[in-house]
Order: structure tokens, then C-alpha cells, then sequence
């Protein structure tokens, strides 16, 4: 390219030189203009994945800092540590640095309950971004491999934490290790040759930690950075779902471009997520390892209680009858089996197959870039509020225990209470949920065809007393209006459609003149302008026949 | 994805920017150097099919609007400054010219308050700084709506992708030499065995030597409590429970972590309506009966004994045994009783074991009632 001083569009301030002499060598612009124009639809509940996001990149920073004090070692040590309780105390060098990192190090228990803390909300997130996947419908085509590497960060991600929850080898963790030792074992016919191979003997033996260790910090994070990494790059290409709306197709993506107004939201919520972390992990503490001492295989403390995500199996377990099952040969399959192995086991297969499930029942094999809103699909939702039933059944039944001691119940009646529950709750969340779904479309009709309601009583000059309906558009002879549902939100208040004025900013003295406002106000359609206005919002995107997607009208 | 991205490189090229097509065949350098910022951009977002549909610019430049967005950006990243170097003088000077941080025995004063002070600030100061980055967007840079449109799956691409990849395989002739394809079916089996091979090292034999089926206890190894000292009849009060330990090296670490005990002193209503298990009536020594004190559930230590109901109460999965009843689950996930540790007394009057547990203690698994 001939660059003379007078070629025209040669840069001419330093920094545009530095760019051009940069890409003229790495060949960036043209992928980094695609990325920066990049459009990102605007709706909170998309941030939940990156709240996941950002929990793993917290987690990467400090679980790195942890490594550089913590010896994943069983050998045993006398602590000789700060702290006056503990000392002499035989223990693991696994505890003992965990120790020497909470007390000896400046700011290392600050760090150490900063990734506790980050990985509870990591998997929170996960959980939450999940649930929002599901109840709007976004695992259908084209993005079913993301559902699948989705399930399989969410299943590596409670591996990956009960791995680091074992690895202080406190009383706690290891008593979470024998329960693992005893579900190993009761897998049938391979189960002592699976704890031989994982815990190289009998309980427990001195690997575990070591292998633990090397899973938590190099292993599983791997295959999850691996995952994630992917399911990015499937995200960018396949491009963002959106809700329906004015302009919003099956073709489009509506929203801003990634630079600048969604690298400044994203990153301030990588700030916000970080600084909540780091706050969590200093204010609150969590799980104070000096506290519950050494494992030793004879003690226990009351209410030991998994991190979260570990709870439901925890719960399962309680609430599974004493049945094990005695084959003929004096083969045994332990009751233990059922409902940490086999459970989980159906659970996470129906969680991977639901989109193929769902597609085979509806036979909806197009794919969908629009969402859909949970009341619009009774049958789904209903099902996925039935799996919440079932899990919080099982989650408090983890927590049985605490929960009869504070409020003076029955132990006993709160297992049978869990059993019972589990088995009628779901059912009845679900009749219960597709009410509602069926309860909030009817309404949405209502408005469509009646209007808004006003809260105006008028007298009619024969005596009768009616409500006066504000129309969403225009109506027929009979007053009814003839918009169709499109899927999106429906005003359901006066102000939604510019029934009052706005307020005048500012806190305490108002910054604009309120005449200024109410000129800007009357500016503004509404009323019925308004309303012609939203007739877009409620039958652009997805015509209410259902099916086929439908262009832009203009 | 159309040609057109398929050629995006070429401003660097040496060959003359018209020469690969694309945007630098359409427009001129002249014809860019013309035009306006605004107008490359909109003109960028095109070639990315981003249409710019509306703009709400953001607060008037010098209006008390943005004056006010301004202002309180503006306060809040340097607020998150301060927090951040509060945090620096907090970590610096602990131990300097602040009081000590580390641990003491009081555990009050700045040690207890250390590391929530550390916490607070640089949370205060990461949140602050993502506030002002969210205030910075909301309030004071434009608003606009852009349309990205959506292009799916490609049939151009899919023909000529699936041309070139049958086209290679089909002068491969794979499909036709079968003997290749066989052989390479059976090397890629070969080779796959070969390499999950080393993991056999991880395989070793549970079954030699009954590992699960055996402890430490034996026939005169004396009851131990943990902090090493021998137990007679008579030092415990009826109605409690003493966690004892083979006498042997370790006997009371995680090398036998399948060894604790407990030994109970039943009361004397409890010694009357005492049903030991079968072929198990004489394990116990006068009042005295001795339990494994692993849970035949899931491994935790049953740890909790409410003697007026003789019921000892597992804390993990809260299955309930009744000692005497020969420590019979009553209630609660867990299948098989405790086992019973047969004892009696030596010619010192110490308490010791007859022999080890007659069955496996802990966990049930596949085989258990085999060996």
C-alpha cells in the first residue's frame, strides 16, 4: 500500500500510527469491529450466566493464591502454629497449612472464605442461569450442545466443590470423605474395586488428598475452562436469544453494541460480582476449619452439613428407607446406593435429555431464537416448578436435623415429613403452576380484548355501574380490541401506557423545570397514540397462531 | 456467513487493497478519508449487519443533568480509590503502626476485626468501582437501539464444505480399500487400550487379606480411651458411653479409622430388658456392652446417645439404633445393627477384646456378607 504524507485516510495523530503499525502486522480490525459491533440484548436475567463467569474467574485468581500455602499432604505434623488451642495437636500437613494459611498469613483467610464464598455463588449462578434457560425455552434449536456442555459445567462445578470442601481435612471435610468412601462402596459388584482405585486401599489411606488436590486445581478446572471456552464461542456464534418485542424477530438481535454500552454494564458487573465476593469473604465467615479441629474418624459434630449444592443428596440420603436389597449368592446392593447414585444419576440424565424429551413430545423441531414467556408454555413450567418442589424437599431434609432442633419438632416426623413431601409436593406444584400459567394467559387475552382496567366506576344514565376499560388499540363495534397476543409482556397498569406523569428529577432540589417536563411529557404519545404504539409490542416477533417466524412489517 | 466476511483481511496486504474485493474494493481510500466518524461507523456496523435504529444521545454537554451524572461518577470511582487504598494501609500497616493482626488469645481488638475490615473495604471499593461503571453507562452515554441481523446456517456453505471434505475422502479411497479401513479401525482400537493401559495402575485387589472385614482388635487388645489410659468396670457412671480405641500403634488415628468403639454402661432397667442378638448374648461384660461406632450407613461416627431411650443417633443421616437391642436400627436410612465388639476383663481387671468384630463394620457393599 503506498503510504506517502499525502495518501488520504493515513492516520495522523500517534495513536492512530501505533494502531495502524499494529494492524498492519496482526490483521485485527476486521474481526475486532465485528466483536466491538456486536449486539447484546438487554434483559437482566442474561447477566446470570455471566455472574457465573465472573465466579470462575474469581475463583481461578484466589484459588491460585491458596496453592502457594497449602500442601496437599496426609503426613503427619504437631501444629506449632498462632493458634494457642490447636497447639501440639497431631494433624494432617493438609490441615496444618490450611491452618497456617488462615492464621500465619496476612489476608489468607481473607482469601481462603473469598473462594469459599465465590465458589457457593458459582454454583448458584450456574443453577439460576439454568433455570432461566429452561423456563424460557432457550436450550431449543439451535442451542441444545450449549444446554448439554451447560449441564456438564453445572455437574463438574459440585465435583469441583466437593473436591476443594475435602481438602482442609478439618473434621467436617472429612467426615464428607467417609460418606463418599461408603458411596463408592456401595456401588454394586464393582464398588470396593472402585474405592481401592480411588482411595488406592481401604478408608482412607494416604492419596486421597493428593489426588483430591490435583482434581480441584488442575483436572476438573481444566475440562471446565475447556467447556466454558466453548460454550462462549457457541454463544457468539449462534448470537444471543431475546424475548419478544417491538422490531424483535426470528432474524434479528435487538439491544446495544458491545462497545460501549455493554463492555461498561458487563464490566461493572464483573466489579459488583467481584466486590460482593470480596466482601462475603470478609464480612461472613464461612466455615471456620480451626474450629471443628483435625479428622478423626471417631468424632463428629452435630448438624454437619455439606456446602449447598451437596444438600439435596444429602437429603435423599436421609429420607431413603432402610432397604437394601439381598441378591441370591450373599450379594448385597446397600439401601445407600439408591439415592446417591442411582438418584443423581436419573436426575442429571433427564436434566441432559429434557431439550431431546421436549422436542419429541411437541415435535417442534424449528429453530427458535425468540423466547418464550413461562405462562405461555403451562406444561414446561409446570414441570420444571415440579423439579424445584422435589429439590427443595430434598434440600431441606438436608438440613432436617437443624430445622427440628430450632423449632423443638420431631426428628422423626421431620424425615417422615420429607418422605411424604417428596412424593406429594411435586405434584401438586405442578397442578398448581399450570393454574397460574393458564390464570396469567387468560388475563393477557383479557386485556388485549377489553383494555386496561382504569379504576374509573362510571354510572351509565340508566342506573348501571360499569368500569371504564382504556382499550390498548383499536376496537370493534362491540368496543373489543382485535390485538393479538405476540408473546410479550402486556401493560396491566395505567402508568405502563403513560397514564401519569413522570416524575421531576432530581432528589433534593429538582435539576430540570418541571414547565420543561410537561412540554417533554405532552411531546410523548399516549393514550391511545400509546396504545397504536404497543400494538407493535404485542404482535411483532411471534404471531400468536404460534409456529413459523414472521419478518419485520416495516 | 456471506463472502464477505470470508475476505476481511486485506487491509494490510501488499497486493493493493482492490485486490481480493470485499469493502476495500468498494470503497476508495479517498472515499473514507471524506467521510465523517460517525458515518464509518455506521458504515462498519453495516458490513456487520448492525443497523443503528435510534439514538437517545445522553445529557445535554454543560446541563445540570450531566453536571450531576457527572458529579456523582465521578464521586463514586474515587470513593472506590479510597476504599482501595484504605485496604492498602489497612494490610501495610497492621503490625506497623496499626495494632498486631494475627491471632490472639482474647480474640477481640484488630485482630478479630482484621480481616472483615479488609473484607468491607475492598469490597466497598470493587462494588463502587462497578457502581460507577454502571452509572457511567446509564447516565451519560448515549442510549441507542442497534438491530443486528441473524444469519444461520449457510446452504452455500454447507454444499461447498461437504464438497471438499467427500471430495478428500473420495481420493482417499478409503471407501473403497477396505483393508485400510479395517486396519485402521483395528489400530485406533489397539492404540486406544494402550493408552487407558497406565491407568491400571490405579486397580488394586480389595479382596486380599478381607482389608474391609478386619480392624485392629484381637483377643487381650485392651480397650483404650483416646487419651491412651485402660478402662475398668466401675470407672464409668451407668447410663454413659465412652469412645475407646484398640490398644495398638495408631490405634486411635485415621489409620484405623475403623477401629473406634463405643463402650456403653447400661443402666440397670436397660441391663433388664437388654436383647442381645442372637449367638451375640455374651459379648457384653456384666452392664457393659460395646458397639462399633461406625455407622453400618454411611461410615460417619454414630456419635449421639440419649440413654433414657438407649437409642444412639447417627448425625449424618440420623439413623437410630437401640443398644439394647443389640444397637438394631430403629428408625432412619441405616440397614444392619452395630456390630458387637465381644469383651471381657484381663487378669488386671482392665477391659479387652475376646477377638475382633465377628463381621465387617461400616458401610454395607456388594460382597460384605461373602467374606
Amino acid at each position: 500500500m503506498a503510504r506517502t504524507a499525502t495518501a488520504p485516510g493515513v492516520p495522523t495523530t500517534r495513536l492512530g500510527k501505533t494502531a495502524q503499525e499494529f494492524d498492519d502486522r496482526l490483521i485485527v480490525s476486521g474481526p475486532l469491529r465485528r466483536t466491538l459491533n456486536k449486539v447484546f440484548p438487554d434483559h437482566w436475567s442474561f447477566l446470570l450466566g455471566e455472574i457465573a463467569l465472573y465466579s470462575f474467574v474469581i475463583l481461578l485468581l484466589s484459588g491460585t493464591y491458596l496453592t502457594f500455602f497449602y500442601d496437599a499432604s496426609l503426613r503427619h505434623v504437631t501444629y506449632e502454629g498462632i493458634y494457642a488451642p490447636l497447639r501440639g495437636v497431631e494433624m494432617s500437613a493438609a490441615y496444618d497449612s490450611t491452618l497456617y494459611l488462615s492464621f500465619d498469613v496476612r489476608g489468607g483467610l481473607f482469601m481462603r472464605q473469598l473462594h469459599h464464598w465465590a465458589a457457593l455463588l458459582f454454583v448458584a449462578s450456574i443453577v439460576v442461569h439454568l433455570l432461566r434457560i429452561f423456563f424460557t425455552g432457550a436450550f431449543r434449536r439451535p442451542r441444545e450442545t450449549n444446554w448439554l456442555i451447560g449441564a456438564a459445567l453445572l455437574i463438574l462445578a459440585i465435583a469441583e466443590g466437593f473436591a476443594g470442601y475435602s481438602l482442609p481435612d478439618d473434621l467436617l471435610s472429612g467426615t464428607g470423605l467417609r460418606i463418599m468412601s461408603a458411596i463408592i462402596l456401595s456401588i454394586p459388584v464393582i464398588g470396593t474395586w472402585a474405592h481401592w482405585a480411588v482411595f488406592n486401599g481401604d478408608y482412607v489411606g494416604e492419596f486421597i488428598i493428593g489426588r483430591l488436590y490435583i482434581a480441584h486445581v488442575l483436572l476438573i478446572p481444566a475440562i471446565m475452562l475447556g467447556l466454558i471456552a466453548v460454550h462462549l464461542l457457541i454463544l457468539v456464534k449462534q448470537k444471543h436469544t431475546q424475548f419478544p418485542g417491538p422490531g424483535r424477530t426470528e432474524h434479528n438481535v435487538v439491544g446495544n453494541r458491545l462497545f460501549p454500552t455493554f463492555a461498561g454494564k458487563a464490566g461493572g458487573l464483573f466489579f459488583i460480582v467481584f466486590g460482593a465476593c470480596a466482601a462475603l469473604g470478609g464480612l461472613v465467615q464461612i466455615n471456620p476449619v480451626w474450629l471443628w479441629g483435625p479428622y478423626n474418624p471417631a468424632q463428629v459434630s452435630a448438624a454437619s452439613q455439606p456446602d449447598w449444592y451437596v444438600m439435596w443428596l444429602d437429603g435423599s440420603t436421609r429420607l431413603f428407607p432402610a432397604w437394601d436389597i439381598n441378591l441370591p449368592g450373599d450379594y448385597t446392593i446397600p439401601a445407600l446406593f439408591w439415592p446417591t447414585v442411582v438418584l443423581p444419576g436419573i436426575i442429571f440424565t433427564i436434566l441432559f435429555a429434557y431439550p431431546a424429551i421436549e422436542r419429541k413430545l411437541t415435535r417442534d423441531t424449528a429453530s427458535h431464537h425468540l423466547l418464550q414467556r413461562p405462562r405461555d408454555v403451562p406444561v414446561r413450567t409446570s414441570l420444571g416448578v415440579m423439579a424445584i418442589a422435589f429439590y427443595v424437599v430434598l434440600m431441606f431434609s438436608g438440613a432436617n436435623d437443624v430445622i427440628a432442633e430450632k423449632f423443638d419438632i420431631s426428628l422423626n416426623a421431620m424425615t417422615w415429613a420429607g418422605r411424604i413431601g417428596l412424593i406429594i409436593l411435586p405434584p401438586i406444584a405442578y397442578v398448581l403452576t399450570y393454574r397460574i400459567c393458564l390464570g396469567l394467559q387468560k388475563h393477557d387475552r383479557e386485556v388485549l380484548e377489553h383494555g386496561l382496567e382504569t379504576g374509573v366506576i362510571r354510572r351509565l344514565p340508566h342506573g348501571e355501574f360499569i368500569e371504564v376499560h382504556q382499550p390498548l388499540g383499536p376496537v370493534d363495534e362491540h368496543g373489543h380490541g382485535q390485538l393479538a397476543y405476540g408473546g410479550a409482556p402486556v401493560p396491566k397498569r395505567m402508568n405502563q401506557v403513560g397514564g401519569a406523569r413522570r416524575a421531576i428529577r432530581g432528589f433534593f432540589s429538582p435539576i430540570e423545570e418541571p414547565a420543561q417536563a410537561e412540554i417533554e411529557q405532552r411531546r410523548e404519545e399516549h393514550g391511545a397514540a400509546a396504545a397504536e404504539a404497543s400494538r407493535e409490542l404485542t404482535t411483532s416477533g411471534r404471531p400468536s397462531d404460534g409456529g413459523r417466524p414472521q419478518e419485520p412489517r416495516d | 456467513m456471506t463472502t464477505r466476511e470470508t475476505h476481511p483481511g486485506t487491509a494490510g496486504g501488499s497486493t493493493g487493497p482492490a485486490a481480493h474485493g470485499g469493502p476495500d474494493a468498494d470503497y476508495t481510500p479517498e472515499q473514507l478519508a471524506a467521510m465523517p466518524r460517525e458515518e464509518l461507523d455506521r458504515l462498519g456496523a453495516q458490513y456487520d449487519n448492525v443497523e443503528v435504529l435510534h439514538v437517545d444521545p445522553g445529557p445535554e454537554p454543560g446541563s445540570p443533568v450531566e453536571k450531576r451524572a457527572v458529579r456523582q461518577v465521578g464521586l463514586t470511582f474515587a470513593l472506590a480509590g479510597l476504599a482501595a487504598l484504605a485496604f492498602v494501609v489497612v494490610y501495610v500497616g497492621s503490625g506497623w503502626f496499626l495494632p498486631d493482626w494475627q491471632w490472639e488469645i482474647t480474640e477481640s481488638g484488630w485482630s478479630a476485626i482484621f480481616t472483615p475490615v479488609l473484607g468491607a473495604l475492598m469490597g466497598l471499593s470493587l462494588t463502587l468501582v462497578g457502581v460507577g461503571l454502571v452509572l457511567y453507562t446509564k447516565k451519560l452515554l448515549p442510549h441507542e437501539t442497534a438491530v443486528q441481523d441473524v444469519h444461520h446456517a449457510s446452504h452455500f456453505d454447507q454444499v461447498t464444505t461437504g464438497a471438499t471434505l467427500v471430495g478428500g475422502l473420495h481420493s482417499s479411497g478409503l471407501a473403497r480399500r477396505k483393508l485400510i479401513t479395517r486396519s485402521l479401525v483395528f489400530m485406533g482400537g489397539g492404540l486406544g487400550l494402550m493408552l487407558l493401559m497406565p491407568l491400571g495402575g490405579l486397580i488394586r485387589n480389595p479382596n486380599t487379606g478381607d482389608p474391609l472385614g478386619t480392624t485392629p482388635w484381637a483377643e487381650g487388645v485392651r480397650l483404650l480411651r483416646n487419651d491412651g489410659s485402660p478402662i475398668r468396670p466401675g470407672d464409668q457412671q451407668p447410663g454413659s458411653l465412652e469412645t475407646v480405641f484398640p490398644a495398638v500403634p495408631g490405634g486411635n488415628t485415621v489409620e484405623n479409622a475403623d477401629a473406634a468403639t463405643m463402650l456403653i454402661r447400661l443402666r440397670p432397667e436397660q441391663v433388664e430388658e437388654n436383647r442381645p442378638l442372637e449367638g451375640q448374648e455374651n459379648f457384653g461384660y456384666g452392664d457393659y456392652v460395646a458397639y462399633s461406632k461406625i455407622c453400618t450407613h454411611a461410615g460417619c461416627p454414630v456419635s449421639l446417645y440419649e440413654q433414657e431411650t438407649s437409642r444412639l443417633l447417627c448425625p449424618c443421616h440420623q439413623s437410630q439404633f437401640d443398644v439394647t437391642q443389640g444397637a438394631k436400627p430403629i428408625f432412619g436410612p441405616a440397614t444392619r445393627p452395630l456390630p458387637q465388639l465381644p469383651i471381657t476383663v484381663d487378669d488386671e481387671g482392665y477391659f479387652v477384646a475376646r477377638s475382633d468384630y465377628i463381621e465387617a463394620v461400616g458401610p454395607t457393599y456388594w460382597n460384605r456378607e461373602r467374606i
